[in-house]
């Protein structure tokens, strides 16, 4: 037994020892459960290790500005790596965009109300007396929460009973708490194995915000660039785009 | 913006600071004089704050006033609104994570008060309400005023449990920190620069006007009795 372990400890050692490519990589919050998925997949092939690290991309912009050490940066808006690509912090000839997000309206089990039937207007029940959406000013789902509102006329309606998370997984963290009684969130949390089961939603109409172009970018001061690479042609490549797919995501065609 | 955010901010320090004498007073007494042999649980509980982050406060919080809980649904059922993302709930979160401030000070000054002044008082058929009017709190009062400061200035400094509780609502649940976060995320530093100073200018005269009171034993504000 001790031998077992004792070969099994060596192994593990010696295999880490062989990978010396670590790479870090910054992303928005509706990426949570795709991109761990595909983090350990590409970990599974290539052997070489991925940390993440999540937060809003207005968050994330500002940090990487400030000199944070991100070899990747997976934003939920392609605006922020094109400012930052601008700036020559990022890789132009990196930039893509891997995918597009979609708004749910999304309402927490034992809630009276169907979401499927009631639509937009289930937000004006008086049972809702709160909203959850990521906030506006920094987070790209909080700009498209705002901007449906606008579009169903629904805007100073809603006012009062906004809440902000600071990024797309607190606004979902505060609707499935059930401390807000609806909230706009991210289908890749909808679907997301933590959200799953605990509530029910209803997909806006793409034509009801202003598309989610989500853009990824290398870092220009990545240290890491074969691996950050790598990484991002294998998010990029058709079994990245199907376990995007899965997490809810579109993924726009490719030339 | 600044203004509303300021007021707000003050108007929560000065209610958690004043909920905190109410309950830290008693508290601390009950700490610096009781025997009980379990005392020291309680000593655990209070300072508990201190250490933990505020994270992990403000994420009970949030499940602890949630409609899953009595103590959710009883508020919900008394109020016609969830605890949440109000002010009350801030005060709420706030009065938990300030309360060793408030009461360490205030136990350490009751506790250092000498015996014999207590069993005199007792002797001469004081009761223990009237000793404690006319000799704990008098001379403990120094502990008294340090924990009152302490838990205003920790409020208005609060930042953790304010982001997991109150949902960033502006004249509700934004305090200054909050504001300032948002104007730094929003890549807005000029702004940003500008609440910050005002928040920093507001601190230092507090704390200037405090530690120059204190020099000229300006503590000692019941020496007319």
């Amino acid at each position: 037994m001790r031998t077992i372990l004792l070969l099994l400890l060596i192994t593990t050692v010696l295999h880490s020892a062989a990978h010396t490519q670590e790479i870090t990589v910054a992303a928005a919050s509706d990426l949570n459960y795709a991109l761990n998925d595909l983090a350990s997949r590409f970990e599974k092939k290539t052997g070489d290790k991925v940390t993440l690290s999540f937060g809003s991309s207005g968050n994330l912009y500002s940090q990487i500005q400030g000199g944070a050490p991100y070899d990747v940066f997976f934003s939920a808006d392609i605006a922020y790596p094109q400012e930052l690509a601008s700036a020559g912090l990022v890789e132009s000839s990196s930039l893509r965009t891997y995918a597009i997000g979609h708004l749910v309206l999304w309402v927490p089990n034992g809630s009276s109300l169907g979401p499927q039937k009631l639509k937009m207007s289930l937000l004006l029940e008086p049972s809702v007396q709160r909203i959850a959406i990521a906030n506006p000013q920094h987070a790209p789902y909080g700009r498209a929460a705002i901007a449906a509102f606008e579009h169903f006329g629904l805007k100073d309606k809603v006012a009062s009973k906004l809440v902000f998370g600071e990024n797309i997984g607190q606004a979902a963290q505060f609707v499935q708490s059930g401390n807000a009684q609806a909230g706009l969130i991210a289908l890749s949390l909808a679907v997301s194995p933590a959200m799953k089961g605990s509530g029910q939603y209803w997909e806006l109409p793409a034509d009801s915000y202003p598309e989610l172009q989500q853009g990824v970018a290398v870092l220009s001061a990545s240290k890491h660039k074969p691996a950050a690479k790598a990484f991002l042609d294998y998010v990029l490549s058709a079994e990245g785009a199907a376990v995007l797919a899965e997490y809810g995501f579109r993924v726009p065609a490719r030339k | 913006m600044i203004v509303q955010a300021l007021t707000l901010t003050l108007r929560l320090a000065i209610m958690v600071s004043a909920i905190l004498l109410v309950i830290g007073v008693p508290l601390a007494y009950w700490l610096a004089f009781s025997h009980r042999r379990w005392k020291f649980l309680v000593e655990a509980i209070v300072s508990l704050p201190i250490v933990l982050p505020p994270t992990v406060l403000g994420f009970y919080v949030l499940v602890a006033v949630g409609p899953f809980t009595p103590l959710g649904r009883w508020y919900q059922a008394l109020t016609g609104h969830s605890l949440a993302f109000t002010f009350e709930g801030l005060v709420l979160g706030s009065v938990l994570y300030s309360l060793p401030f408030a009461v360490q000070p205030m136990a350490t000054s009751f506790a250092a008060i000498e015996g014999k002044l207590l069993d005199a008082s007792a002797l001469l058929g004081a009761s223990r309400w009237r000793t404690f009017w006319r000799i704990v709190l008098p001379l403990g009062l120094p502990g008294v005023l340090t924990g009152l400061v302490l838990s205003f200035a920790h409020t208005l400094g609060e930042f953790g449990v304010v982001l997991m509780v109150g949902g960033n609502i502006p004249g509700a649940t934004q305090t200054v920190s909050i504001l300032i976060y948002d104007q730094v995320q929003a890549l807005d530093y000029a702004t940003a620069n500008r609440t910050a100073l005002v928040l920093l200018l507001l601190c230092f005269t507090m704390l200037a006007i405090l530690y120059g009171l204190r020099r000229h034993g300006g503590w000692n504000l019941w020496e007319w009795r």
